[in-house]
């Protein structure tokens, strides 16, 4: 018969270490959850950075031609007056192909001269134009003049065509690829800093296209969107959390703005549409009926955080405001407005990020239609950045699917900056101690 | 400021309306024609009272928290509250400047007074009412601001202050009499929030006093300070009782016997018992009061 050992007494230290290992290893274990949630998000965040700015640089950079141009008087003003109109009116396409005809004389026959005029941008005849305008003396000189690139040879001098393809499946052939050859070998190729990204609007040519269209017309919505929906928000919320009482009607209320912000933003698209555009017969595609929109989707998420921004202010504080005869608009205004600002800035800046982002309501009130003109007014056409990138997303084109990702580079940096924005007003709203 | 004010008989006047019949206890035989309908012991009333209140009732939604509470505020003296906690000291103390109106579901019936006139009445503005009648909370409070924002903001709120020079002042005298400038005249712009508990407590009041009140309502001033700053503050009050009425809450029986010279017993919503000072606390007339000052429960 085995001895059975007197069961130990435990002391109750003795109990507490023998627990403390499982303890720390529970704890440990958390740790190590919490750490690799974080990894993996950040790790998300770097792929999405890396994908989309490896495929999106190359879009801020654009490949010139230098052509030997010769402004030929009869050929652009026969009437020899230089008058503005006729400089205006003069056929550039001329000296144009001319140029290329003289860089490459041995070309010859319809479909290859084709390629050859190919080779630049439908935008060399407006270079030229404009440098005649602006020197009118130009005309009856040559001069070397750089011009763009078209999109495909853009694409070639970039390496973004693989020239081991056969023909047939390359977007350049075999003659074009010689004559681009030719080129660069004359160093009349050169790739510099796509200035006109930021300096143009729309087009249906990727070399011409640029965002300052979109960017304009995001400015301008989000500024209608922030004038409208901060205030309102913020009176609501202050009417909400300080002065209502709390019965049925402010309950329905709240229920109703906590269904808002879950509402699918494309319903406010529509809503705006009826509303803004049927019944008050305001423009389509302006940034004011956007920001309208955008406002009405920002609204509950403004309201939603800066009620909770003053419910965070201290009781004490009002106590104190009030027991000193302040009257309640003072108690707000002077104490607990300025305690509340830096959550309320945060609500107001999440969603303005969530406009900033937004494109299905847009969609619904014609912000998505395709146009050239940068916007000069609140009700002038005008398209956002995110719908600018779905437009050229959809777009066939080899050469815009580096200007979506460079079009999203300046979206995440107008992102960026609003946030440093957010971060630089809290800290200066915030108490200095 | 009391222009429109009516003359403390007028509210010797207004109190018995309430359908008073009988006085148990002692009222106050030297104020004829004020008959009480108190179960209070003790002398409820004094003569020239700063405030007066008569049958308070408070509901806090369905809870009857005060019943039936008359009581004087006495002019340059300082009137202590004790009683178990959830008695309603704090609810009556906040009937005075009606800091029951901020919180939903209270309603407050009775008649209370400030130099005669009702401060319930509607054309009481409660902003000028919590100017005569400042309060100083149980948490030191200050704004998160500069010392010299803190004192300075009832001054101007209220337009008492025409100049900078005048705030200066104002700014000055206060927290001279609340016994801090000494310690803080260096550094006016540095935080309230920065100071010790002691330190902000004396601010609160300074703050309090500022706008130059006639009453001072106290709400456990000193509970979160240690014995030298309570020290300081029951000097403080001491000395404050030359110029305001004051009325403190305290769970401190001692410093209920220091400072105050009138004590009020609250029991689970009823005013029990309301005397001298010394007397409550040497020769308690009723049984609830003798118990809780005894130590026996509370
Ligand atoms: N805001 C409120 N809503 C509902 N009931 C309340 C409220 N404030 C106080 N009461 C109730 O009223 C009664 C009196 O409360 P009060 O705060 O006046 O007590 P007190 O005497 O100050 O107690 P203490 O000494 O603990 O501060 C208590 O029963 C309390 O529960
Ligand atoms: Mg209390």
């Amino acid at each position: 018969m085995t001895e059975i050992a007197p069961k130990p007494v435990l002391t109750s230290r003795e109990k507490v270490a023998a627990t403390l290992r499982r303890r720390y290893r529970a704890e440990m274990r958390f740790r190590a959850y919490g750490l690799s949630a974080v990894l993996i998000g950040i790790l998300f965040v770097v792929l999405l950075f890396w994908t989309i700015i490896h495929k999106g640089y190359t879009a801020f950079e654009q490949t010139y031609v230098q052509l030997e141009v010769s402004y030929a008087a009869e050929d652009l003003d026969p009437g020899g007056q230089r008058a503005v109109a006729d400089l205006q009116a003069a056929n550039y396409q001329l000296p144009v192909r001319a140029a290329l005809r003289a860089a490459f004389p041995a070309v010859e026959g319809r479909s290859e001269l084709k390629k050859l005029y190919g080779l630049v941008s439908g935008s060399a005849e407006q270079t030229l134009r404009d440098r005649v305008l602006a020197k009118p003396t130009l005309i009856g000189q040559h001069e070397a003049v750089w011009v763009l690139a078209d999109d495909r040879i853009d694409m070639l001098a970039k390496g973004q065509i693989d020239r081991r393809l056969p023909e047939s499946d390359r977007a350049v052939d075999d003659a074009e690829l010689r004559m681009f050859d030719t080129l660069k070998a004359g160093r009349h190729v050169e790739i510099r800093f796509n200035s006109g990204f930021f300096t143009s609007g729309d087009s249906r040519e990727p070399e011409q296209a640029g965002v300052l269209g979109a960017l304009i017309g995001t400015f301008l919505t989000l500024f209608v969107t922030l004038v409208i929906s901060f205030p309102i928000g913020v009176a609501a919320a202050v009417y909400l959390e300080e002065f209502a009482r709390r019965n049925r009607l402010t309950d329905l209320i709240e229920v109703n703005i906590n269904n808002l912000a879950a509402v699918p933003s494309i319903v406010f698209g529509l809503l705006g549409l009826a509303m803004f555009i049927q019944f008050f017969g305001m423009p389509r595609s302006a940034p004011l009926v956007g920001g309208l929109v955008l406002s009405l989707m920002t609204l509950p998420t403004i309201i939603i955080a800066s009620r909770s921004a003053l419910k965070a202010v201290p009781p004490s504080i009002r106590e104190a405001a009030l027991g000193m005869g302040a009257s309640k608009v003072q108690m707000v205004t002077h104490h607990v407005l300025p305690l509340a600002m830096p959550g309320m800035l945060t609500g107001a800046i999440i969603g303005m990020a969530r406009a900033l982002g937004e494109s299905a309501p847009l969609l619904m009130i014609g912000m998505v239609a395709f146009i050239v003109d940068v916007p000069k007014g609140l009700t002038d056409p005008s398209t956002v950045l995110p719908v600018q990138i779905f437009l050229w997303a959809t777009s066939p084109e080899r050469a815009f699917v580096e200007r979506t990702s460079g079009a999203i580079i300046v979206l995440l940096a107008f992102l960026l900056l609003m946030n440093a924005l957010a971060v630089i007003l809290r800290s200066r709203f915030e108490r200095r101690w | 400021m009391s222009t429109s004010i009516a003359t403390p008989s007028d509210a010797r006047r207004v109190a018995p309306s309430r359908g008073s019949v009988s006085v148990s206890g002692a009222a106050d035989e030297s104020l004829p024609g004020e008959t009480l309908d108190t179960k209070t012991v003790g002398q409820v009333s004094v003569a020239d009272p700063v405030m007066g209140a008569r049958v308070v009732n408070v509901h806090y939604g369905s809870k009857h928290a005060i019943h039936d509470v008359s009581i004087d505020i006495g002019r340059h003296a300082v009137i202590a509250f004790i009683g178990p906690s959830g008695c309603g000291k704090s609810t009556f103390l906040r009937c005075l400047n009606r800091m029951n109106d901020t919180i939903e579901g209270a309603k407050v019936s009775g008649l209370i007074t400030l130099d005669g006139q009702d401060i319930y009445e509607k054309r009481q503005d409660v902003v000028q009412l919590r100017a005569r009648v400042g309060m100083v909370f149980q948490k030191p409070n200050p704004f998160p601001k500069s010392i010299y924002e803190n004192i300075a903001y009832g001054p101007r709120i209220h337009g008492l202050a025409a100049t900078r020079a005048d705030l200066d002042e104002v700014v000055q005298t206060s927290l001279q009499k609340a016994g801090l400038w000494e310690e803080v005249k260096d550094r006016l712009d540095h935080p309230g929030t920065g100071l010790s508990g002691g330190q902000q407590q004396r601010l609160c009041i300074a703050r309090a006093i500022a706008v130059d009140p006639e009453v001072i309502l106290m709400d456990e001033p000193c509970s979160a300070l240690d014995p030298i700053a309570t020290a300081k503050i029951e000097d403080l009050i001491d000395e404050l009782r030359q110029n305001y009425a004051i009325v403190i809450v305290t769970h401190n029986m001692q410093q209920a016997a220091r400072v105050s010279q009138r004590t009020a017993y609250f029991h689970l919503g009823d005013l029990i018992e309301v005397g001298p000072t010394d007397q409550i606390f040497t020769n308690p007339r009723h049984k609830l009061t003798e118990d809780y000052i005894t130590g026996r429960f509370g």
